[in-house]
């Protein structure tokens, strides 16, 4: 049995770039503005990098192939850089990847950074992607809003509620991250929005409104990782630590045998337990102090509560409705406004999760700082729900 | 004996009403408002291929068992390809077997009787059964006569010696180059010479002598005939031809025209697929047709051709249309009328040529694969199969899923990509016995469908590569309708 992640390796800084409409910047700036805030706050200079992860999806219209990009942008001294690309959740993988190196005591300093460039693309929403010689074949050309309105037309069947109730739940889903962003400098999107607007927006993908999907934004953010004992070194107090690195892929039974009904994510869960288990989390619905989700969609977050097994199966509409998971909720969801607001540079959104754990586990979130949080999970998935890739990771303070 | 073992049709869902397209274009030609009736139109993914399809599907029915089909001939006036075997596109989506002969065939609008009486030849010399199909998807100019005339459709007919419906008694064709109406290769559109020239020294001339040719071929009388089929569309035609033949007038069979327009190539076997369903013992048949010169054919039908039914019909085709009042709808459905896409319509449609050929099973025929160990059904079909004790190698045999009963697991319907018709509905769909299939829904208005909705499978294209001119098909799900 491994041993597992738990505690070896702790965050000796982050970074974060303003998301949204970066018409002013490119892949380069965006980079260079999350590397710049992440290298002051680990305090160490780039001689002290011992390698790179690098974490951007779409490479036609972004920053390109590869690990240069990355390290021409920020001029790295020549240390090997890696390029990950998992979705969406590839973020999560250049953190895994960077932790990984550190843990097995390959190198004592890593650096994971993730940046999309989407707004070159001339139209709103992600870029067609191109998917091999075969799929296109046979496969609708399908859309991200219409592959996780899949997820309310089988819930909704599965569990029997009526389109009106979970309509206005996954609105309070919105509602709520809009009152988070609001509070976030960073965020792309920061005006509140109402139960009423986000009823009566246009249908994107039925059931899915223009407020039930998270816009894509530009942006990109940075972790530097490495043991405790050099954080301690350089003379970091209240280290932030991994407790948990999981991450499950579909192998087609979700798409191709007639098992899964289509209302949950297979891979959540599993990646789910396996986390809980990894960082010794018995009871998450005490010890989890707040989460960062995959919100591409509301319907995701909703039943995410479940996978996360947050939410009784079945009962996250109710619970949703019921404020469990806004700002003054038993456990705050997306405190920094989300995918939906703080926004999605693909790239980056699972960095940008852990940014916000860290920044709240060290009581650095400003107006939207939730009070002594102890245990922060971060929920990042890539692709869609009949085959994705979850990615599930759990910090915490050290000893926590 | 030989003769029609087997028919069917299809006609596809969309109707537009004459005065509705009329209506558009009146500033333009008012002097056709008054027309009456509708014609038929095709989907944006249909073409002569898929109706064709779909009229076989109609004809041999959900039978996996399609090995004594030796031959697919192919009529039509409007392949979707000039090169690249037609036939054969309809073969692989009927899941024939490999080594059977086919061709695709054309030039004229009686080109399927010319396909029906090549059939009767094939199987006099060679075993097994020749599976005739005619389908058109014909275009004309907006704001013509023949944009209100014409229509959409497919028919089929089997030739074969076993279980002989409609025996064969004779035929005639006259072959010239009486020139009605032209379409050059590489044109969209016919060019026709006066339509009082063509009835008085075309239609009234050359069809009594073949029709005459084929009746004294078959040992047959005039008066004998009951059942007189001859589609065209110039008005009171076929009964001024059967008086000069010397038929009864109420053997002159239903157009079918008013309710569809006239299917070009497909007319002939479209009116002989609705006279069989309902033709009694003995009744003797006349097909003619027109263009390039003129043909006949005599059937006379068998005790069996009361037992025989087509899945649908051509009743049942003609009575599940909805109708459409949307001209431009129709225009663009055509390829008539090019509306903005938007960017997310630039993408690049190419088709790897190499990777459909290695696929062409699961990609034309929907075959999966069945696990002969655990019977989980697979799509695509894979070398590996799911099992609860681990995964499975080379269990998988060839299972079609493209007549087996569906249901929706889950569904949307968006509005942000490009789509020719919007939105774009697609979902999972679970077969019953086994198999799951995220895929495109057609034919299917908005709210029709949710979880557990039942589905069922027609061939259509998949999508189209303007840039180079290639088609692609596959699947797509579409309410299961009692009609």
């Amino acid at each position: 049995m491994a041993s597992g992640v738990k505690d070896k390796v702790a965050i000796l800084g982050m970074g974060c770039s303003r998301f949204g409409e970066r018409w002013d910047a490119s892949p380069e700036d965006l980079m260079l503005e999350a590397y710049n805030e992440a290298m002051q706050d680990a305090g160490i200079t780039p001689d002290q990098l011992g390698a790179a992860w690098f974490s951007t999806h779409m490479d036609d219209v972004g920053a390109g192939r590869g690990g240069t990009p990355m390290s021409i942008a920020l001029r790295l001294p020549n240390i090997g850089v890696t390029r990950v690309e998992n979705f969406c959740a590839g973020g999560s993988e250049a953190i895994r990847a960077a932790v990984y190196a550190v843990a097995a005591g390959a190198c004592d300093i890593a650096i994971a950074l993730g940046v999309e460039k989407l707004k070159d693309t001339g139209y709103g929403g992600l870029p067609v992607a191109t998917v091999g010689t075969y799929i296109p074949q046979w496969y609708p050309n399908a859309v991200a809003p219409a592959n996780f309105a899949q997820v309310a037309a089988a819930y909704r069947y599965k569990h029997g509620v009526d389109p009106q109730t979970l309509k206005r739940a996954i609105a309070h889903v919105s509602v709520k991250s809009h009152a988070n962003g609001a509070k976030n400098p960073k965020a792309h999107l920061r005006k509140p929005i109402t139960e009423a607007q986000c009823l009566s927006a246009p249908i994107i993908a039925a059931p899915l409104g223009l407020f039930d999907c998270c816009g894509v934004s530009d942006g990109a953010a940075a972790a530097i990782v490495t043991t405790p004992d050099i954080a301690r070194g350089l003379g970091k107090r209240d280290l932030v630590t991994f407790k948990a690195l999981q991450v499950a892929c579909s192998n087609g039974w979700e798409m191709q045998s007639n098992g899964w009904d289509g209302s949950y994510f297979h891979t959540a869960r599993i990646a789910a337990k396996r986390a809980y288990a990894e960082a010794g989390v018995e009871r998450p619905r005490d010890e989890i102090s707040l989460t960062e989700v995959h919100d591409c969609f509301s319907i995701t977050e909703l039943v995410t509560m479940e996978d996360l097994f947050l939410s009784d199966e079945g009962s996250a509409v109710r619970d949703v409705l019921d404020g469990d998971f806004d700002a003054e909720g038993r456990a705050p969801c997306q405190i920094d406004g989300g995918l939906k607001c703080f926004g999605h540079p693909v790239g980056a959104s699972g960095i940008r999760m852990l940014y916000e754990i860290y920044l709240q586990l060290n009581g650095r979130a400003g107006a939207r700082q939730l009070r002594n949080p102890k245990l922060g999970l971060i929920h990042n998935l890539g692709g869609q729900p009949s085959q994705n890739v979850c990615a599930v990771s759990i910090v915490g303070r050290e000893g926590a | 004996m030989i003769g029609i073992t087997g028919f069917g049709a299809y006609v596809p869902r969309l109707r537009l009403p004459r005065e509705a397209a009329a209506q558009a274009n009146a500033w333009y030609a008012p002097q056709f408002v008054s027309r009456k009736g509708a014609r038929a139109f095709a989907n944006w993914d249909e073409d002569s291929v898929t109706m064709a399809v779909a009229a076989a599907r109609d004809c041999l029915g959900p039978s996996e068992h399609r090995s004594h089909v030796r031959a697919v001939l192919l009529a039509t006036n409007t392949p979707p390809f000039a090169e690249r075997l037609n036939s054969a596109i309809i073969a692989g989506a009927l899941t024939l077997d490999d080594d059977i002969e086919a061709a695709d065939l054309g030039g004229s609008q009686r080109v399927a009787l010319t396909a029906l009486t090549q059939g009767i030849a094939r199987a006099t010399a060679f075993p097994g059964d020749v599976l005739v199909l005619a389908a058109d998807r014909r275009k004309a100019r907006p704001g013509s006569a023949q944009e209100l005339e014409y229509g959409d459709g497919a028919a089929a007919a089997l030739i074969g010696r076993d279980n002989v419906l409609a025996e064969f008694l004779g035929s005639a064709a006259l072959s010239v180059d009486f020139v009605d109406h032209f379409r050059a290769t590489g044109q969209e559109t016919d060019y026709h010479w006066e339509e009082r020239w063509v009835r008085d020294e075309g239609v009234s001339k050359l069809m009594p002598k073949a029709v005459a040719g084929a009746l004294r071929q078959a040992g047959v009388t005039a008066a004998q005939v009951d059942h007189f089929l001859f589609p065209t569309s110039f008005a009171r035609m076929d009964a001024e031809i059967a008086k000069t033949c010397g038929f009864s007038g109420e053997a002159v069979a239903a157009s079918l025209m008013e309710r569809i327009g006239d299917c070009g190539a497909a007319h002939g076997l479209l009116m002989l697929a609705d006279v069989l369903e309902r033709a009694k013992p003995g009744e003797i048949i006349l097909l003619a047709g027109f263009g390039g010169g003129a043909q006949a054919i005599v059937l006379r039908a068998t005790p069996l051709v009361e037992t025989f039914k087509p899945q649908r019909g051509v009743r049942a085709w003609i009575a599940r249309g909805k109708e459409d009042r949307s001209y431009t709808r129709f225009l663009s459905f055509g390829g008539q009328l090019q509306l903005e896409r938007g960017m997310r319509g630039e993408q690049d449609r190419k088709t790897a040529l190499s990777t459909a050929w290695r696929h062409r099973s699961a990609l034309l025929g929907l075959v999966a694969g069945k696990c002969r160990v655990t019977g989980s059904v697979h799509f695509p079909p894979s070398r590996l199969s799911y099992d609860p004790q681990g995964p499975l190698q080379d269990t998988q045999e060839p299972y079609k899923l493209a007549d087996r009963p569906a249901r929706v697991l889950s569904w949307s319907a968006e509005y942000l990509s490009y789509h020719p018709s919007p939105p774009h509905h697609y979902g999972q769909i679970d077969f019953d016995g086994g198999g799951r299939i995220l895929m495109d829904f057609t034919d299917l208005d908005v709210g029709e469908v949710d979880s557990g909705t039942p589905m069922e499978m027609v061939f259509r294209i998949k999508d189209i590569d303007s840039l180079r001119g290639y088609v692609r098909y596959f699947w797509k799900a579409t309410p299961a309708r009692d009609a």
